[in-house]
């Protein structure tokens, strides 16, 4: 079998002809060897046919997006948005501002839940019939539509509360609990059992072992997970569109008054049959999608600095 | 004595905080007890016979009839499994069996990237180029295009971490037999992680079913639409939620929030199964 194909004086060295001094060891070429290239290929194609996607989103947001944003440099990012939609102009200030409370109050609100979540998990619960149960039903509840979030929190606090950011911060911190617990959870797997008992064996109670050992020995995990599930919900735009209203004007107001976001920006210019408010939609979405990409930056840079690894 | 009180002091700290633990991780089972009641309470004056079975829906003369949107959210979703899942795992095993090292991490970040896009800015590329500048108009095939980019990193991720739990020792053992690549996959990867890639699969169907915005934008918002042809436009359940719910009045309130409800017992369904084919798969390979 090895003496009946004849050698290819150039393959000879790369299949390591040199070493077995030109016993040719390396698989023939045959269907089996093709297939195996033709499969690798198309691997390969899925590959390159997943970053045509990304690539032209990014481009039509970049190239349409930069002219408006960009124009008169800060105008665009500071002035109100325009009460007539069609006018041209810059301004989606107010939404930038809506966008930060909005997701900044869904942070403070699910970060603390998740956390204390995750670590009734995994320090106390463990293989408990509830802590499977919680662990199951959080993994569920990460597939819950983003609507369906917005419309609940519609029933529970818009109807008697009226339009306010509060109301998007709540919908998007339920978003955002699942997924809190869920990294959270991971991270805390991650501390050693032995760094546990050392605090133990000094006389620290448990909460204190927990709070002073295993969450700071956990914490740029935490944080990276935080900042995954915040770029995540800054994003979010269903959950928004039945509790923050459309204000134009700049409101700072956490509870009060309707707000608005960048996301709803987007959405309420993007059918707009006008080229001024698509423009505005081309910036705004510049803006949310540079948003996104930093905090996940952030993201990365914690997840490479774990001291942690798996 | 000072020491046996300072004792007990902490054990009442120890359990409150304990205490407080437990009513975060209960939240969870809360929130989603709350979700089912409220909104099935709300909902329950539109659920009649004809709701889930008629195809006219109209607001107007209080006619609602949810068929023919249960067959835009399950068409659509269907396109972009199709599309999404064959890429989703040539992604997965291009990363996990094949590409160098060096290469893995970049590859890892462009689908971080991927997902992290926001859906609303997927819609509006996919309204204003997609759909304009492709010939594909809006319709059942731009929304599944559009959902099926959005799944794919979601797919691609659990697959990935699936495959990963293949044992180095049957991959061995496979290569030790003479097999190529290609065929140490087939004999030793695939076999170990089929249950963990369907579920992968259901995940990401769920996540199709249950997107909004994208949907919204792009499929183009026609009524009564029950059609195999993928170039129609239609309508799909969250997509006609967000769409009517700015001009509804009562009955058609009630009627939005019953699709909700809809969509929400139908993903929740996907999910609870999906999860668990997962959660089944991972342990069997971890337990081994």
């Amino acid at each position: 079998m090895m003496t009946s194909v004849p050698l290819d004086p150039h393959d000879d060295l790369a299949r390591g002809g040199a070493l077995t001094g030109g016993l040719d060891l390396g698989a023939k070429p045959s269907w089996r060897t093709t297939k195996n290239a033709l499969m690798i290929a198309v691997m390969a194609a899925a590959v390159a046919l997943v970053a045509i996607p990304l690539v032209a989103v990014l481009w039509s947001v970049l190239a349409k997006g930069a002219g408006i944003a960009f124009h008169a440099f800060p105008d665009f990012f500071t002035s109100t948005i325009p009460v007539i939609s069609r006018k041209a102009g810059p301004g989606v200030g107010p939404a930038i501002v809506g966008t930060a409370l909005v997701t900044g109050g869904a942070t403070l609100i699910a970060v603390p839940v998740g956390v204390l979540g995750a670590v009734y998990l995994h320090e106390y619960g463990g293989t408990t019939t509830f802590a499977r149960l919680v662990r199951f039903m959080a993994t569920v509840m990460t597939g819950v539509p983003s609507i369906v979030m917005g419309l609940f929190v519609y029933l529970i606090w818009t109807m008697s509360f009226g339009y306010s950011a509060f109301g998007g911060a709540l919908a998007l911190a339920c978003l955002m609990l699942p997924v809190v617990i869920g990294s959270t959870e991971q991270m805390l797997r991650l501390v050693p059992a032995p760094l546990r008992e050392a605090a133990y064996a000094l006389g620290a109670t448990r909460s204190r072992t927990i709070l002073t050992i295993v969450l700071p020995a956990a914490l740029p995990g935490i944080i990276s997970g935080v900042l995954l599930a915040i770029a995540r919900a800054a994003g979010e735009t269903a959950p928004l569109m039945f509790a923050v209203g459309a204000a134009t004007a700049y409101n700072p107001d956490l509870f009060h008054e309707a707000n608005t976001a960048l996301s709803l920006q987007i959405f309420g210019n993007a059918t707009s049959a006008f080229p001024a408010a698509q423009d505005r939609a081309w910036g705004a979405a510049l803006a949310l999608v540079l948003i996104t990409f930093i905090v996940t930056l952030i993201a990365r840079v914690f997840t490479s600095r774990l001291a942690l690894k798996r | 004595m000072q020491l046996s009180e300072l004792h007990g002091h902490k054990q009442y700290a120890d359990r409150a905080f304990r205490g407080i633990a437990l009513g975060a991780a209960g939240l969870v089972l809360l929130i989603l007890g709350l979700i089912a009641v409220k909104m099935t309470q709300r909902a329950w004056p539109a659920f009649g016979v004809p709701f889930l079975s008629s195809t006219r829906w109209s607001a107007p003369e209080g006619v609602f009839g949810a068929l023919p949107f249960l067959w835009g959210t399950l068409y659509t979703a269907v396109i972009a499994l199709v599309l999404a899942v064959p890429v989703s795992l040539g992604v997965a095993l291009f990363i996990t069996q094949v590409a160098p090292p060096w290469l893995k991490k970049p590859m890892v970040y462009l689908l971080d990237l991927l997902a992290v896009v926001p859906s609303v800015v997927f819609g509006l590329w996919g309204v204003l180029v997609l759909s304009r500048h492709f010939g594909l108009g809006r319709s059942f095939l731009t929304a599944g295009v559009i959902l099926a980019v959005m799944i794919i990193p979601i797919i691609t991720s659990l697959a990935r971490e699936v495959i990963e739990t293949t044992p180095v020792s049957d991959k061995e053992a496979a290569l030790a037999l003479g097999a190529t690549r290609w065929e140490m996959i087939c004999a030793a990867v695939l076999p170990h992680s089929k249950g963990g890639i369907v579920g992968a699969v259901m995940l990401g169907l769920g996540r199709a079913m249950g997107e909004t915005i994208a949907a919204a934008l792009v499929i183009g918002s026609a009524l009564g639409q029950i059609t195999p042809n993928p170039f129609a436009s239609g309508n799909s359940m969250p997509a006609v939620i967000a769409n009517e719910w700015g001009e509804a009045d009562e009955p058609h309130k009630a009627a939005l929030i019953a699709l909700a409800v809809t969509l929400f017992v139908i993903t929740i369904a996907v999910n609870l199964i999906a999860t668990a084919i997962v959660q089944r798969s991972m342990k069997r390979s971890h337990g081994t």
